[in-house]
């Protein structure tokens, strides 16, 4: 009776190890959204400031998502992360000790992933709540000590006098954002090649089966700890380096970044998008900020109150059902990438095991 | 000395009043209300109308906040609160946000954005000395208040009907049904005691804490220190953390002005990591 | 002018990197104000005294005319910095002006100074300000003008002994330090210096500090909008009864919110550039019209701040024929001269600075209401902070 079992799960693995790659692969409707986020260099040259803004806020949301989306993390504190790849990268620069933009973005978000990876084991026990009390209360405690220590921050006034080097030594900064645009796209791009990849694999499913039932993960052997931590260190470096192109495209920074307001619009942001798919936090960003500027603009006073409309409204009419809305663009989006007629779900046996049957 | 003790538990006190119907709304029905701040300032807004305005006297402008805040809770509550009792922490943390934000707006646009005052009595303005130790009256009155208030609330959870009925619906839903218990009404009143006493916390405050529109923003975090700190299974648990929490921060900044708002965020973090329950938690309490 | 664009990516682009250039016949004026969170207040004023300003003078000024862009940056400098950016490259502003606090004025200047944009500071109170770019002028006044005359004022008036109370940023230390150097180098004793935090007050352990401390006065500067919280737990502490007096720049007796202190203010000595009560026909219609078009709000001293910037750019425009290049306008603005509500008031031309009179004021009941009633005068005082160099 062994033949028959060894066949079996040789042919479950070649449909796993199929149901991998078929993941991996990109639709066309990804390769769509990038290639026009990449036009949009070329095509929209006035707006290249807000541009650069929507990709910090893409990549906060996005950073955000792999915790909240991933492994089902509460945090109304991401702001601590970002604030403090901020102020990394507005101290390298401004005593120029990391003066090429590249380089201090990388120690940015190793600065972000050092105190994620140390507070991580502050939000691993308790329920909700105490996950958002921590979160928070971590995220208050930074942002005071960076309003005490005013001899390193600038405290209350903000890190004045940030001059910024031309990145990788070639492009330099200037006033119409052209280059910070470009060089914040560039990163966000591949951060989030390296999040898909991540969030794909098998650690990104196993955090999932935790995030799905953390009991029943633990039954079939998936240890909770290291995965958690692994993720939120992550996500703190995603952060990190958000933080860090801010300061390095506006060449400030200031307590704003570790504000509470921050957490909550990130939190925000990624809700509009939708979470757990990546996209959210891209999409979020752009209507959130396009939306903000126009109401803002229309209302400089008031555009708190149609914001926090918008909220009670998303979640009065319930944020599964605006999912379904949706729905029908996502199933499009997956009959498009379906055209090579092969993604099926696993267990069956695969109809091109040629290609996915790799021994 | 005893001045800073005095000026402590005052200021404790009116951070429980504030903070008890979010202890109530967050210990008892599990539900995260961010914008529990709101209802103070609305009962802060009413008071400065009906008494700056109306020329209606101090102490019915209370009574006129209280009023106003619990009315304001139990129709929102029945109209959308309701509706999200059920949903994710998450929804709730993004309802309630939103909340803040239409407030803080809404109160801009109505009363002004400039720091409000309400017009206090001249026999509750200056000091007293009693055995050689100043004291506002102003303070005195409002530890005299939120003491009263705080038995009645501590008597009405264990010795009423309406208190055992409510322990009822929170501990077992389904039967309190069962036993014929109203959950949703017991639940609404509830929702508006807390408002109102949100409220009337909001007016007695306003001398101390000021009135602007950006109230709930301001101080949403010190009412969800008070009720981590102190635990949300019982009244009194956050009652000892307001205090805890109001002669600390005093002191702290009288002794030590430096350290600013540190120590009140580290005793926080450092009471959720060590008892993520909060400090005064009844044995076997959920 | 033309910004040079080194990277060979931006060149490779085609990218267009023409300078600030206004539409035909339109000067465009972007205004960064805090219209939200804790100094919103001082945003309201000054846009209300810059419309009240066009209101009064008309849209067009040299056959250009005027626009009011306004952008709220919630008093958070990192906001400050990015809405000037987009204004100068997207909507290609003229001129900038608002500036609630200093941090948003000190981020958006290297900005003025890279598209040269002429920019107004109407409510900063910092001395630096100025020094940071030489596209920027300030409207306003400089905390030192105010802290150095009510120092001065103070050791002359029989005060020796002194508590200096400040929020803790750059004004609040600025202030202190001037306050401090002028007052004891009249003779008098600073006993205690404390720092409260900017955001969200209680007073009272610092109040307490400062009476167990038993001083003459209390010197204090708390931004516009704290003032009243400051004087009535001031009073409630009862440190008035103790016999202590409050002097400061004129920030805490804000005209906006006196009416709320209550009548334990009256007699508060302050030194400061602008009250609603100054007795001059100008102000009066001032007054007047700022209260009639703001529902009966009362005009503070930011307000004038706002007003006179708007004179500065219509004054500027008429000198330069409608001429809207950032240099032309500058060599406008430097030096000019005219009367405000405040009184006369000029801009250094060296400096860029606004030099004002400073008025010793106490806080008296006129009609039913409180005022800061002016009763010494000190003539064209410069800022401090610079003319020490």
């Amino acid at each position: 009776m062994r033949g028959p079992d060894v066949s079996t799960s040789a042919k479950l693995a070649s449909a796993i190890s199929a149901q991998f790659t078929a993941r991996a692969r990109w639709s066309p409707l990804e390769v769509l959204f990038w290639l026009a986020a990449l036009a949009t260099i070329w095509l929209a040259p006035d707006h290249h400031l807000i541009l650069t803004e929507i990709v910090i806020w893409a990549l906060l949301a996005l950073s955000l998502d792999l915790i909240l989306g991933y492994a089902g993390i509460i945090s109304l504190g991401h702001a601590a992360f970002f604030g403090i790849g901020a102020y990394t990268a507005g101290l390298l620069a401004k005593h120029a000790l990391v003066s090429e933009p590249v380089l201090a973005l990388l120690v940015s978000g190793a600065a972000g992933a050092a105190f994620g990876f140390l507070t991580s084991f502050l939000v691993l026990r308790g329920t909700d709540l105490t996950r958002l009390m921590v979160t928070l209360g971590v995220a208050l405690l930074v942002r005071e000590i960076a309003n005490r220590a005013a001899w390193l921050t600038g405290g209350a006034d903000g890190l004045q006098g940030i001059g910024m080097e031309p990145v990788l030594g070639l492009f330099r900064f200037d006033l119409y954002g052209h280059t910070a645009y470009a060089y914040s796209l560039v990163v966000l791009f591949v951060l989030f090649v390296i999040a898909r990849r991540i969030v794909g694999s098998p650690f990104g499913l196993s955090l999932q089966a935790i995030k799905g039932n953390p009991l029943r993960a633990s039954a079939v052997g998936i240890g909770q700890t290291w995965r958690l931590v692994g993720i939120y260190t992550l996500a703190a470096a995603y952060a990190g380096v958000a933080g860090g192109l801010l300061t390095q495209t506006t060449a400030f920074t200031s307590l704003e970044s570790l504000s509470f307001d921050r957490s909550a619009d990130a939190l925000l942001v990624l809700i509009i998008g939708g979470t757990g798919h990546l996209y959210g936090g891209l999409i979020g960003a752009v209507v959130f900020r396009f939306a903000q500027d126009w109401i803002s603009a229309a209302t400089p006073q008031y555009w708190q109150f149609w914001i926090g409309l918008f909220l009670v409204l998303i979640v009065l009419v319930g944020r599964d059902r605006i999912g379904s809305w949706v729905a029908p663009v996502r199933r499009l989006a997956d009959r498009v990438s379906d055209w090579r007629a092969w993604r099926r779900p696993p267990a069956v046996e695969p109809t091109a095991p040629g290609e996915g049957g790799r021994p | 000395m005893v001045t800073i003790l005095f000026d402590g538990i005052a200021y404790g006190m009116l951070l429980f009043v504030l903070a008890a119907g979010l202890s109530v709304t967050l210990g008892l029905m599990n539900f995260v209300n961010l914008a529990h701040g709101a209802f103070a300032m609305a009962g802060g807004y009413a008071a400065l109308v009906v008494v700056n305005r109306l020329g209606v006297p101090f102490g019915l402008g209370l009574v006129a906040a209280f009023l106003f805040s619990a009315a304001l809770g139990a129709l929102l509550e029945r109209t959308l609160y309701v509706h999200v009792y059920a949903k994710s922490h998450l929804d709730q943390v993004l309802f309630t946000i939103g909340l803040v934000f239409m407030s803080v707006a809404i109160v801009d646009y109505t009363m002004g954005s400039s720091q409000q005052f309400i017009a206090i009595p001249p026999v509750l303005q200056g000091q007293i000395t009693v055995l050689g130790i100043g004291m506002s009256k102003y303070r005195l009155m409002i530890i005299v208040i939120c003491g009263v208030l705080t038995a009645l609330l501590q008597l009405g959870l264990t010795r009423t009907r309406f208190g055992s009925r409510l322990r009822a619906a929170v501990d077992d839903q389904r039967v309190a049904r069962g036993l014929g218990i109203n959950v949703g009404a017991v639940f609404a009143l509830t929702f508006a005691l807390g408002s109102g006493l949100a409220g009337l916390g909001g007016a007695l405050g306003a001398e101390i804490l000021g009135l602007d529109p950006i109230f709930p923003l301001k101080y949403m975090i010190y009412f969800l220190i008070v009720v981590t700190v102190g635990g949300t299974s019982s009244i009194t648990g956050p009652f000892l953390a307001s205090l805890l929490l109001g002669i600390g921060d005093v002191a702290g900044k009288y002794y030590v002005p430096q350290l600013g708002a540190f120590v009140i965020y580290t005793i926080m973090i450092v009471v959720l990591i060590w008892r993520p329950q909060g400090l005064f938690v009844r044995k076997g309490a959920r | 002018m033309r910004v040079k664009v080194l990277t060979p990516l931006a060149v490779a682009l085609g990218l267009m990197a023409a300078g600030p250039a206004s539409a035909q016949g339109v000067v465009k004026i972007g205004v960064i104000e805090a219209m939200t969170g804790q100094q919103q207040s001082t945003g309201v004023q000054t846009l209300a005294a810059m419309r009240l300003y066009m209101q009064q003078h008309g849209d067009t000024v040299a056959g250009k005319k005027i626009e009011l862009i306004v952008k709220d940056d919630g008093a958070v400098a990192d906001n400050a910095k990015r809405l000037a950016q987009e204004l100068i490259v997207r909507d290609k502003v003229n001129v900038l002006v608002g500036f609630a606090v200093t941090p948003t004025a000190l981020a958006v200047a290297p900005l003025a100074t890279e598209a040269k944009i002429p920019t107004i500071v109407a409510n900063a109170g910092t001395s630096i300000i100025t020094e940071r770019s030489p596209y920027l002028l300030r409207t306003s006044f400089t905390l030192p003008q105010s802290s150095v005359i009510i120092g001065e004022w103070a050791a002359k008036n029989g005060i020796k002994k002194v508590v200096t109370i400040v929020s803790d940023y750059a004004p609040g230390a600025d202030s202190e330090k001037t306050f401090t150097e002028a007052f004891t180098k009249g003779g008098g004793q600073v006993v205690e210096a404390l720092k409260v935090p900017l955001a969200a007050p209680d007073f009272a352990p610092f109040l307490q500090r400062a009476r167990d401390a038993s001083p003459d006065a209390v010197f204090v500067f708390v931004p516009s909008g704290q003032g009243a919280t400051f004087v009535k737990q001031f009073i409630e502490r009862g440190l008035d009864k103790a016999g202590i007096r409050i002097i400061g720049p004129g920030d805490v007796t804000d005209d906006d919110l006196l009416n709320g202190m209550g009548d334990q203010v009256i007699g508060t000595v302050t030194a400061h550039m602008y009250s609603a009560d100054h007795p001059s026909e100008l102000n009066k219609k001032y007054v007047e019209a700022f209260k009639k078009a703001n529902n009966g709000l009362r005009p503070n001293f930011m307000s004038v701040g706002g007003y006179d910037a708007m004179h500065l750019i219509y004054e500027a425009l008429k000198k330069t024929n409608g001429d809207t290049n950032g240099d032309k306008l500058m060599a406008a603005m430097k030096g000019m001269a005219w009367e405000s509500p405040r009184g006369p008031i000029s801009i250094d031309p060296e400096t860029r600075d606004i030099v004002q009179n400073i008025y010793i004021r106490k806080v008296e009941k006129k009609n039913g209401e409180l005022y800061n009633v002016e009763f010494a005068t000190f003539e064209a005082v410069k800022d401090p902070g610079k003319a020490k160099k």
